[in-house]
């Protein structure tokens, strides 16, 4: 009965503009207080006058929090301001203490960045107008698109509420709440992007990009799940060809990449389908709710938000000099985009093995460390541990359902597993066999083919040995193969093989068995 | 410029004040009265002039981060209105009259 | 060890000398406190400066500072450095001190407790006075004549039937009826020195960012500033000294060195350069005796070797204007949080947030509060910003250019404090734009951040004190006690006539 996403997008061009509010988790304390900044605890316990809001308490911003934001708006190329401050954005909610909450208006800390994205093969059909010339940069196995930042900007988290007496704890429903405001005052980097994004896909990876960075930079734990990262996505809808924007609805909730995926996705299809009945969007906040997987309104009696923004008087504002930016950009460690770059030029990685590795901070270490450890070789290992990382590795971690950090094979194994097959220890097929126990036990490779017995013979003497045997043995296919049945090859080396208990290596056995039978 | 009572109403709501309607009306004469003379201040040649947030030239006035001990948790609720199980107990946020 | 023979004989002697017997050990700090609470007793009940009394605090202070004595410490020795050790105190009731409510004089507030202290506040107690108790104020310091208290209005100990000034009316009340040597109030529009001039009393607004507003009960944070009230010019700037510098706890406040006020009392006034305000003379309704008396003063400024001229600030007109939109504007904001959750009165059988929230304040704010927040809400509401606060916000600047011209010539403008003496309970509750006329010179001050001082000068023919606003440059706090402390002198202002102080003998 629905439409699909495919169907409604040959229509409608979807424009997507994303918020994300990350709560830097890299302060000790709040934005605004003394307070430690920490997840969890007993209710009300991480508190004070501030973030209490009591009467004649007074904010003081935190030098560490604007540090690390200035840092994120140089690591997604935003200009820097050099004169911002802090406004007062109006409206009440019981998680929020003052009735206000203290965030940046027209002086934000950054402004004007941009990030490229990578998408795949897995949603390049989702972007119908990829082929034509100056949309987006074509890939290897998919393209490249620029998403604007409007700005990056720093506030005050709330607190928490529970709601209590309805169902599943939902607000609507419930009796009562209760309200904890340990996370309130946390502070919270909101990023706007610009309405650049057109495919669910691009939005997923958009946050994914970002998340990477922000992890790159230490600034948070980026956790989507327990709402250290937050994604709002405003999402309208036009017909393909039109200039103008249309209506926008603006989903929330969003706990996971597929969830974002999936409720952007959703939305399409839903304002799709009121605008091909004739209907209009209304301009809105609508609720993801990953069990249904639908988007819905949650109106309240509320009037229209009016936020009355005004300059926070209780502080100052901020001038940022030459040296001040010097010395953030300073602190900017090498990001997910350049480390890319740098695993296909310093090691000569294919592009898709370097994204995979370099999108992934654990796992970007490990195959560092590992690379390390192959000393001389590395110019011509580097290749096969990237092979083995990405293909044996991530396969087997996925199929066990495990993080990298809790596997058994340690970076130095890795990198002797790839060295001792490159010497023709073994053969390929048994450091499979090698790596499938490294991953069980975290044996080192050479203690595994020595207690398996698994050495390779290279030996030319030690084979042509077996090879005359093999051959004074069945006189008959020696003599149906001169005659021409060469397919009988096969049948010799697999003779070799059993005869070898698999460990012959193969390069030797077939240089020996054609001296012996072409000869 | 003249508030209306229905402006005066919506004034109210913003700020979370529930009027009688003799206040509403009471309020319209006063505040009207007040903006009269506030008015004035359009009087004023503004151009080029720089708004001013505060009397004096301070700027990065900023803390370090370092934790300062908060309010152990009876002093930090000891004026709530009503609590439950060390948390501040409100009523619901969705009134009955509300569509969810 | 000596007791004062009647109680009004200790209480209306300045905190310096009060320091000085109880350090002396010639009077102890327990009878000092009992010697105020009697005055109090005797007096407070027509007055009704006090909110609250703080007995329990005032006599652990005291009995610990007599127990300090009788162990031989010595002020700097053991005990504070301070010439106020020993000095009975008190404070506005929008400070914050642990083992107090706060209440701002509202119903919202009436049962708030305390959970931390004001910075202004403890330091003036870590000087070694001894803490009274909270004053009356106008609600949430909205108002010129404490009228607007939910605890009932504070009235004039010079003439019971009139006003005490607002919003301080309670600070400036205590100090005229010798209820305290010093009290600490709050000026955002002139709601220390207005009343300072009601009640005849030394009374300061110090340069914004001098004294942390740290627990203060925020009215408007661009132009709140604590000051201390007193009947010694020595008295207040010794207080001064004391409560002010920076405060990590408040980031408006600044680093300046604060100078050795005292240096400043006693000096003369060769070379003082001070500007005649000619244009706040001209005023409609100024009243003829507060005219004359501006002029005195600057004749007697003259005699004592002060060089003295005239001088306009033609923008400071616009400064009423300007601050019934920034000050709505922000207190808007800061009184956002009296909402019935975390504290103070919550509505009873509230169907949901919005009706706690919409009956807890209509319940607990007065009616002077809720026009307060309702212009400050609507002056910046979508539509309205750039009209009026974006314009407030400029005229702040042109005004503060006023004040630069002069000081380029001058080091203090004359001008005076309220346009009349204190007016009669109930006069202008009906009008509230009458009401802020009241305020007409001191608000340009606050817009600017700049310093004022009031200073009693003698009685009207009524009997009622008259006085001048002495306009100091930014952080120029020593030049204003300079002339201060010369005036004084001069006029020997009557302070022990004030008829509240017979109700006590």
């Amino acid at each position: 009965m629905r439409k699909t996403l495919e169907e409604v997008m040959r229509t409608w061009e979807p424009v997507i503009g994303l918020e994300i509010h990350t709560e830097i988790t890299a302060t000790r304390t709040k934005m605004f207080c003394g307070c430690e900044t920490a997840h969890g605890g007993e209710p009300n316990t991480r508190v004070c006058p501030v973030c209490l809001g009591m009467p004649g308490a007074l904010p003081v911003p935190n030098e560490a929090a604007i540090e690390w934001t200035v840092l994120a708006g140089l690591a997604t190329g935003c200009e820097i301001e050099r004169v911002s401050q802090f406004h007062r954005k109006n409206y009440f909610y019981p998680d929020m203490p003052k009735n206000y909450q203290i965030s940046q208006y027209d002086r934000p800390f950054c402004k004007e960045g941009q990030l490229t994205i990578e998408v795949g093969k897995e949603g390049i059909a989702q972007r119908l107008d990829r082929d034509q010339p100056g949309v987006v940069t074509p890939t290897e196995d998919g393209y490249e698109t620029r998403i604007g930042i409007t700005r990056i900007h720093l506030e005050e988290d709330t607190g928490k509420m529970v709601h209590v007496g309805g169902s599943e704890g939902r607000i609507a429903g419930a009796t009562h709440s209760l309200v904890d405001y340990n996370r309130a005052g946390t502070p919270l980097m909101e990023l706007v992007s610009e309405p650049d994004i057109r495919t669910p896909e691009e939005a997923r990876r958009f946050v994914q990009k970002l998340r990477l960075i922000w992890l790159t930079l230490g600034i948070s734990d980026g956790n989507l799940e327990s709402g250290s990262m937050r994604v709002d996505a405003n999402i309208s809808l036009r017909p393909r060809g039109q200039a103008e924007l249309g209506i926008r609805a603006e989903v929330k909730n969003m706990n996971s990449f597929k969830s974002l995926h999936d409720a952007v996705a959703y939305e399409i299809v839903r304002q799709a389908e009121i605008l091909e009945s004739g209907g209009a969007v209304a301009q809105e906040t609508r609720h993801w709710d990953a069990g249904r997987k639908v988007t819905s309104s949650l109106r309240s009696k509320e009037e229209a938000n009016d936020y009355r923004y005004f300059p926070e008087p209780d502080m100052v504002p901020f001038e940022f000099s030459d040296e001040f930016v010097a010395s953030v950009v300073a602190r900017l460690p090498e990001l997910p985009d350049a480390r890319k770059e740098r695993f296909c030029a310093d090691y000569g990685l294919p592009a898709s093995d370097a994204a995979i590795l370099s999108e992934d901070l654990e796992l970007c270490a490990f195959y560092e460390e590992a690379a390390g450890a192959l000393g001389a070789k590395l110019d011509t290992l580097a290749k096969p541990l990237a092979n083995l990382i990405v293909n044996d590795l991530i396969g087997a971690l996925n199929a066990a359902g495990q993080e990298l950090s809790a596997s058994k094979v340690t970076p130095a194994g890795a990198a002797a597993l790839v060295m001792l097959a490159d010497e023709g220890a073994i053969s390929g097929k048994q450091a499979k066999e090698v790596f499938a126990d490294m991953i069980e036990t975290g044996a080192d490779p050479a203690e595994i083919i020595e207690s398996r017995g698994l050495k390779q013979v290279s030996d030319t003497g030690e084979l042509a040995a077996v090879i005359d045997a093999i051959c004074e043995a069945n006189p008959d296919k020696v003599e149906q193969y001169r005659s021409g049945k060469t397919g009988l090859r096969g049948f010799f080396v697999g003779q070799v093989m059993r005869e070898t208990h698999g460990q012959a290596n193969p390069q030797v056995v077939n240089e020996l068995l054609g001296e012996k039978l072409d000869g | 410029m003249a508030l209306t009572q229905e402006e005066v109403r919506h004034v109210a709501l913003l700020a979370r004040i529930a009027l009688t309607e003799e206040q509403v009306a009471t309020l319209q004469t006063e505040l009207n009265g007040v903006f009269d003379y506030i008015d004035q201040i359009s009087k004023l040649d503004l151009a080029d002039v720089e708004p001013m947030v505060h009397s004096i030239p301070l700027v990065n006035s900023m803390r370090e981060d370092v934790p300062v001990p908060g309010l152990d948790r009876e002093r930090a609720l000891m004026n709530a209105p009503a609590r439950e199980a060390d948390a501040i107990l409100i009523p619901r946020i969705i009134g009955p009259g509300a569509d969810a | 060890m000596a007791v004062a023979a009647n109680p009004q004989d200790l209480m209306f002697k300045p905190a310096t000398e009060i320091s000085r017997l109880v350090c002396a050990r010639e009077v102890s700090a327990r009878e000092v406190v009992d010697a105020a609470y009697a005055h109090a007793d005797a007096c407070d009940a027509q007055v009704h400066a006090y909110n609250q009394r703080s007995d329990a605090l005032a006599y652990a202070a005291a009995d610990e500072l007599d127990k300090k004595l009788a162990a031989g410490d010595k002020p700097g020795d053991g005990l504070p450095d301070s010439a106020l050790v020993g000095a009975p105190v008190a404070f506005k009731d929008n400070m914050n001190l642990q083992g107090t409510r706060t209440t701002c004089s509202s119903r919202i507030l009436s049962n708030y407790e305390s959970a931390y202290d004001c910075t202004a506040v403890r330091r003036l107690l870590d000087a070694g006075t001894l803490p009274l108790g909270k004053l009356n104020m106008d609600e949430f310091a909205f108002g010129s004549s404490t009228e607007n208290s939910a605890f009932g209005p504070t009235h004039n100990p010079w003439d019971l039937a009139r006003v005490p000034g607002g919003s301080s009316g309670g600070s400036a009340a205590a100090v005229a009826a010798g209820l305290a040597p010093i009290t600490l109030g709050s000026d955002t529009g002139g709601s220390i020195r207005q009343p300072g001039a009601c009640c005849g009393v030394v009374a300061l607004k110090p340069t914004y960012g001098r004294v942390s507003r740290y627990g203060c009960v925020a009215f408007a944070s661009s132009l709140d500033q604590i000051g201390p009230f007193a009947r010694t010019v020595r008295d207040a700037a010794l207080a001064l000294q004391v409560i002010s510098g920076k405060d990590r706890y408040d980031a408006t406040s600044v680093e300046a060195p604060v100078p050795d006020y005292s240096q400043a009392l006693g000096a003369d006034l060769k070379g003082l350069r001070v500007a005649v305000a000619t244009d706040f003379l001209e005023l409609e309704g100024l009243d003829p005796e507060v005219k004359a008396d501006v002029l005195d003063a600057a004749e007697r400024l003259t005699r004592m070797g002060a060089e003295v001229g005239e001088a306009t600030l033609p923008s400071t007109q616009y400064g009423l204007a300007a601050y019934y939109i920034v000050g709505p504007a922000e207190a808007s904001g800061n009184l956002a949080r009296f909402d019935g959750i975390r504290y103070g009165l919550r509505a009873q059988d509230a169907t949901d947030v919005l009706d706690l929230y919409m009956r807890s304040r209509a319940e607990g704010f007065g009616p002077e509060t809720i026009r307060r927040v309702m212009i400050g809400t609507y002056v910046l509401s979508a539509g309205y910003y750039d009209a009026y606060y974006a314009r407030a916000q400029k005229a702040r600047t042109v005004i503060k250019q006023d004040f630069d011209r002069v000081f380029a010539d001058y080091d203090l403008i004359l001008t005076p404090t309220a346009p009349t003496p204190a007016f009669k309970l109930g006069e202008k509750t009906t009008d509230p734009l009458s009401m802020y006329l009241s305020d007409v010179f001191t608000i340009p001050v606050n817009l600017a951040g700049n310093t004022a001082l009031h200073l009693p000068t003698k009685l009207s023919a009524a009997g009622l004190p008259l006085g001048v606003q002495l306009i100091g440059n930014y952080f120029d706090e020593a030049n204003v006690f300079r002339a201060a402390s010369a005036l004084e002198q001069d006029y020997q202002f009557p302070y022990q006539t004030v008829p509240v102080n017979v109700l006590g003998a």
